[in-house]
């Protein structure tokens, strides 16, 4: 092969590169979306302090009963996006960290102590912490992915946590399910005092 | 063309190509079945018909059936206007604001007046036509197209606000709930990455 016609198949793949290599695409839809899904879905739970708390919120409701119930796993997503809008608009939030390890401390007391504080008090301890909660986790959106399916994920997977506390939260109907759940309470307050200690040190 | 000049003419072209403004996706069988399938591949218009399903749902048989018939109305006069003068936007912060406010509406089971949710599906689904209209138009879906993501729209409307009138238990409505409080959820975190400064 002579140096013009290699020059000229080199030049022809390059050529056909481009042509198959758009400039960019514009398109309306969402990129990334398998990727914002999973990211946004997994994304709570690779925290052990979130997950812990998430769960307590679930368990608290159970100990409370109805309307407890379903008060706090439809008021927390909401709350706790709006601790995610307030981090995204730059809204400053001192010792967020310190803060959800002080919610898991506070919310596990609360279930291992069977505390049965009026509705609107239960909802305000919960939404105080949800803010925290949004606001640390709410702005890890990973490159390339779909930001509202990765938010999605993130409030669905959190709602699944407190679901799996509800369900845990079924055996306080029972005397041995009872002390299982204030255990399960003990154990969520213990490990906040532990992520405390590591906040602050 | 002499020979010499058909080489830096071609990657002249491809390099300087103008850039793709949509891209659907293509399902193999046609423009109708694409129109389909854009609705479920764009989250913030699946996630309205599915708050807007659940709205209509909680307030019983006769604002479902009102609202079967105007969201797609809507949606379709929405998308010939968008086909017909498209904005060069896709105008998120309204799309994400309409399906988190039918969100909310669901998560506080709010006892509206039937004309209110029609009113709303109204206003809702002529603004997510008009997105639609105007990007499935450049993407060479045209009328056909639409006419996809519409009947999306009527059969998914249809099943799942038939399905929440149907609801009598009293945690099957804590769910309902639940899954608005999720979608306003997300709806304003998706807020809050749209408005966030840019740093």
């Amino acid at each position: 092969m002579t140096l013009e016609a290699f020059g000229r198949r080199v030049g022809a793949a390059v050529a056909l590169a481009l042509v198959l290599s758009p400039v960019a695409a514009f398109g309306h839809q969402e990129v990334g979306q398998a990727a914002g899904l999973l990211a946004g879905l997994s994304h709570p739970v690779s925290g052990l302090d979130h997950v812990l708390a998430m769960i307590a919120v679930g368990l608290w409701g159970a100990v409370l009963g109805p309307p407890a119930i379903w008060v706090l796993p439809v008021a927390f997503p909401m709350v706790m996006a709006f601790g995610g809008l307030m981090g995204l608009l730059g809204f400053p939030l001192p010792g967020v960290e310190i803060g959800i390890a002080v919610s898991a401390v506070v919310l596990g007391a609360l279930v291992l102590a069977e505390v049965r504080p009026p509705l609107w008090l239960a909802a305000l301890i919960v939404a105080f912490f949800a803010i925290f909660h949004g606001h640390a986790h709410g702005r890890e959106l990973p490159q390339g992915t779909s930001a509202l399916l990765y938010s999605l994920g993130f409030v669905v997977a959190t709602g699944l946590l407190h679901a799996f506390g509800i369900l845990l939260g079924v055996a306080h109907r029972w005397a041995a399910g009872r002390r299982l759940v204030q255990l399960a309470g003990g154990g969520v307050a213990l490990a906040g005092l532990f992520f405390l200690w590591r906040a602050v040190a | 063309m002499a020979t010499r000049w058909r080489l830096p003419v071609s990657i002249g072209a491809a390099t300087l190509a103008a850039p793709a403004h949509a891209h659907l996706v293509e399902t193999g069988f046609g423009a109708f079945y694409d129109g389909i399938a854009h609705l479920g591949a764009t989250p913030a218009d699946l996630l309205l018909v599915i708050a807007v399903a659940l709205l209509a749902g909680q307030r019983g048989t006769q604002a479902a059936r009102w609202t079967l018939f105007v969201l797609p109305a809507a949606w379709l006069v929405g998308g010939l206007l968008g086909a017909r003068f498209p904005v060069g936007s896709t105008l998120p912060v309204l799309t994400t604001l309409t399906f988190g406010a039918a969100g909310l509406l669901v998560a506080l089971n709010a006892r509206l007046h039937g004309a209110a949710i029609v009113v709303f599906a109204m206003v809702a689904g002529a603004a997510h036509g008009y997105v639609n209209g105007a990007s499935l138009e450049p993407a060479g879906a045209s009328l056909l197209g639409l006419a996809g993501v519409v009947t999306a729209v009527v059969c998914l409307l249809a099943i799942l606000s038939a399905q929440v009138t149907t609801l009598r238990a009293g945690w099957t409505l804590v769910v309902v709930r639940v899954a608005g409080s999720w979608i306003a959820a997300a709806g304003l975190l998706m807020l809050g990455w749209l408005l966030r400064p840019v740093r």
